[in-house]
């Protein structure tokens, strides 16, 4: 008698706190009171419900290494230049190396001296001398190599979730995955094109000299001239509204690039009703702007924007304050995002796109209404069919079965897990295998009465006889959804939790549960016979 | 109410070389299926590229989208309906995987829209999978598959005749096995193979019947599941493969039920010839066999008629999987056993249960 009245306590304790862990997804608005002391969290659901997207992004953290190379290169000939050191050439070579070309009568120890000074996270990793000249190849360490990489993959994530916040979308995910891959998850995104673009955007602005001494023509004919490279920009005209490219002669050499930005915001022309984008420098930047507009005043300057040049203007005169403007025909939403990338700073590196999974959400919700019908309807047929086939007992299997989807939604709502579609699968399966485990049971029962035993010792032994056989069943079941678990992605993860849980909650139910009210009613209201 | 009689007495095992051939019939077409498809079967999780589901707002069909496409040489993506009748709902598939930002489903909804007209289509889904990704996400499922096979034969090779002994011998046969193939660098799949071989060797060697017959009757679902998946000309993703792993931990349920019940019988009454037993195994635990089997059926049929395009794939898995899984473990499982036991067990032995 007091054994059953703890065992109830036990499942009512069971059922209660389920219920609490379900009230903030069923619940419209919460009580104050409540969000003090209980859960408030909703049951999560998956992007495939809600809609929205999913992406894996790689970095291309090689190319932080080559940036880092090629910005050796530029400042070791800053250097010897400065150090009156003669040299033939010095360039970068491959991922992570620099190539420097010297005269053969020049003193190897100055240079060597040099670089052990200036760059200490360079090594000579090869000395060749031939007849005329001396060629050594210079290295960035392994270690910093590898430093550069993590850095430039943390960065990218750092900045990407900075774009993502200024865009203004509710509970990102963003994280990183493996070495360079960021997995990216935007609920409820509606213009999926767009974010790509936001987040994609490597933003690397540069300012750059326009080659004047030379003509363009020549140098699309094939004629580059040393230290100059050809870059394009979007025209748009303003009358016909074609789009044409314009090819600039570029000179290499950026003089100054968008990482001493401290703002950058969207402001209208006035004049012509154009949107353009207003950047302001930091104090160096600002140093910098001012001694580059003051020592190239007549000549134009470009902007360029990931290779692609903006806008070219000719400096009229020094200027001061570290303002400066982006003109390009772009319209409001392309200016607006143009900020928005500029103000979150430019990724170290590109990103490659690897995965992408968008879900509309009409489609979202489309996929919930005939999940949750599919589970009624699922759920009626067996609840009608085990009344059907036995009885009064089908009922005690029936609750044992609304108890069983209950905990498996407060489980999914404690261990804040994601309910997805086929998470919603998942639990109709176990609708169909938690009544299992009591046809199992009942048939078991139903085998000992007609042995001749009374309804007592036929549901002791037939529970006795069977929860074995449940067990054993279900553990198989467990162990492909445990599998699941640790392979599956997304979705599929979602499955191996509510099959997880299912499983668990059933036998708690078919095999605790049901014995209960059977006991209940066995002792309490002395029933003589059973209806199974 | 019953459906089944107590004392009903089919004779399952006199069938069982009817049902055998039955069996490997329905394994062969399947594999012939397989390999005829071979590498089509991957769906974009597997083999990457890129899925874009379109609801068109009036009626259309497949050729006149086809003419859409072609702007973009696109035309000759596989394009099918998607959902139900009188919905216009279709699917538009294509290896290309795009890694720029140039976005595929844009390109596709703007071409469509110059011949059906401005906001006439909407984009319900775009599921673009680069290549790179397809082959992680196949060693993915692979090495899923893989474990979920290894963990629940080592676990019932150990339960069934409560040998726990043979079952870590197995269990290290299996690792040591696999991992000098894998260190050979032998491929996933013939690593399955491998790990499947070796565990019925091990269950041969260790004179595990009940675990041989589980095995094999886990290896014919699986088999004739992929088959059914060949000739119904669906794809393998990510969510089949989920179905796959549960019907591997399904299937072996009415299997463990019908061998309980057979070892439970063989402990009460040792002079009954063997099969004779296990036949009336399978008759007195037929009643639950087809009840569970059948409760489970109700709700995965109710999953497939109404669940929609995006679950239907993995219904139908399910379905076949949940069949063919009752359906072996009264024709496979069973029979396996006998056949041991009327070749292997010692014939002092028969000769004492015969005495």
């Amino acid at each position: 008698m007091k054994d059953l009245r703890w065992r109830a306590a036990l499942v009512l304790a069971v059922l209660v706190v389920a219920l609490v862990y379900l009230l903030p997804t069923v619940g419209q608005e919460l009580p104050s009171w409540w969000v003090k002391f209980f859960p408030e969290e909703k049951i999560h659901l998956g992007l495939d419900l809600q809609g929205g997207m999913h992406l894996i992004l790689e970095v291309e953290n090689a190319k932080a290494v080559e940036n880092t190379a090629e910005r050796f290169a530029q400042e070791l000939k800053d250097e010897l230049g400065s150090g009156h050191i003669r040299f033939r050439l010095v360039e970068r070579q491959g991922e992570d190396g620099v190539r420097l070309l010297l005269p053969q009568d020049q003193d190897w120890q100055q240079v060597a001296q040099l670089i052990k000074d200036k760059f200490p996270l360079l090594e000579v990793v090869d000395r060749k001398v031939s007849q005329e000249q001396l060629q050594v190849i210079l290295k960035i360490e392994a270690d910093q190599v590898r430093h550069i990489k993590k850095l430039a993959v943390d960065q990218g994530l750092e900045t990407i979730r900075n774009r993502i916040d200024q865009f203004g979308v509710s509970e990102p995910d963003i994280r990183t995955q493996g070495e360079n891959r960021v997995l990216i998850q935007l609920p409820g995104i509606k213009d999926p094109q767009r974010a790509i673009d936001l987040i994609g955007k490597t933003a690397l602005l540069e300012f750059k000299l326009v080659d004047e001494q030379q003509s363009v023509e020549e140098a699309l004919k094939g004629k580059i001239p040393a230290g100059d490279k050809i870059y394009y920009g979007r025209r748009v005209d303003p009358v016909t509204g074609q789009v044409s490219r314009n090819a600039y002669l570029l000179k290499d050499r950026t003089l100054l690039t968008g990482e001493y930005l401290t703002n950058a915001e969207v402001r209208i022309d006035t004049q012509y009703n154009r949107p353009y984008v207003a950047l302001s420098f930091d104090d160096r930047g600002a140093k910098l702007f001012e001694k580059v507009t003051g020592d190239h005043v007549k000549e134009r300057l470009a902007i360029v924007l990931d290779d692609n040049v903006y806008s070219a203007p000719t400096i009229q005169d020094r200027i001061s304050g570290g303002n400066a403007i982006i003109e390009g025909q772009f319209t409001m939403e392309e200016a607006k995002d143009l900020a928005v990338v500029l103000r979150a700073g430019s990724l170290p590196a590109p990103v490659k796109i690897l995965e992408e999974r968008t879900v509309g959400p009409s489609l979202g919700r489309d996929s919930i209404r005939k999940g949750l019908f599919s589970m009624a309807a699922g759920g009626v047929l067996v609840v009608v069919f085990m009344v059907i086939y036995y009885g009064s007992s089908g009922i005690i299997a029936d609750m044992a079965l609304v108890l069983n989807i209950i905990l498996i939604m407060a489980g999914l709502a404690a261990l804040r897990a994601t309910l997805t579609l086929p998470g919603i699968a998942g639990i109709i399966l176990t609708i169909g295998m938690a009544v299992d485990a009591n046809v199992l049971i009942f048939e078991r029962v139903r085998e000992e009465l007609r042995l001749g035993k009374t309804p007592r010792a036929a549901l002791d032994s037939g529970y006795s006889k069977a929860t074995l056989t449940i067990l054993d069943a279900n553990v198989t079941t467990l162990i492909a959804a445990i599998v699941l678990f640790q392979f599956g992605t997304g979705p599929v993860r979602g499955f191996a939790v509510t099959l997880s849980l299912g499983i668990i909650a059933s036998m708690f139910t078919a095999i605790f549960g049901t014995r209960l009210l059977f006991d209940y009613l066995l002792q309490k209201r002395r029933m003589k016979t059973l209806s199974i | 109410m019953e459906f089944i009689k107590p004392d009903i007495n089919i004779d399952f095992v006199g069938r069982r070389k009817f049902a055998f051939a039955i069996s490997l019939g329905l394994i062969l077409i399947g594999i012939a299926a397989l390999l005829y498809r071979g590498g089509g079967l991957y769906g974009i999780d597997f083999a990457g590229g890129t899925v874009v589901q379109l609801r068109f707002k009036d009626p259309t069909e497949v050729k006149r989208i086809r003419q859409g496409l072609k702007p973009l040489g696109l035309e000759r993506s596989a394009i099918q309906r998607f959902g139900g009748e009188g919905e216009d709902v279709f699917l538009i598939r294509t290896d290309i995987s795009r890694s720029e930002l140039a976005n595929l489903s844009k390109e596709v909804k703007d071409s469509l829209e110059k011949v059906y007209g401005e906001n006439t289509v909407t984009v319900e889904r775009v599921e673009m999978v680069g290549p790179k990704v397809g082959k992680d996400l196949r060693q993915k499922a692979l090495l899923a598959i893989y474990y979920a096979l290894l963990f629940i034969a080592i676990y019932i090779s150990g339960r069934f005749e409560l040998k726990w002994m043979p079952a870590l011998i197995m269990a290290g046969a299996l690792i040591l096995g696999v991992y000098a193939l894998r260190t050979a660098g032998v491929s996933i799949p013939m690593l399955i193979l491998a790990a499947l071989v070796i565990t019925m060797a091990c269950c041969w060697v260790l004179r595990l019947k009940f675990a041989l017959g589980a095995v094999t009757a886990l290896i014919h679902d699986v088999l004739i599941t992929l088959g059914a998946f060949a000739i119904a000309n669906k794809e393998f993703n990510l969510t089949v493969v989920a179905a796959l792993l549960t019907i591997i931990g399904y299937s072996l349920n009415d299997t463990i039920i019908v061998f309980d019940r057979i070892r439970e019988n063989l402990r009460k009454s040792r002079k009954r010839d063997f099969a004779e037993v296990v036949n009336s195994s399978i008759n007195q635990t037929l009643s639950r066999t087809i009840l569970t089997s059948g409760t489970t059926l109700i709700v995965v049929t109710a999953l497939f008629i109404l669940g929609g395009g995006v679950i239907h794939d993995f219904a139908f898995a399910l379905i076949v999987g949940v069949v063919v899984g009752t359906y072996s473990s009264i024709f496979v499982a069973s029979p396996v056993l006998i056949a041991w036991e009327a070749r292997f067990a010692s014939p002092q032995g028969r000769a004492r249960r015969r005495r």
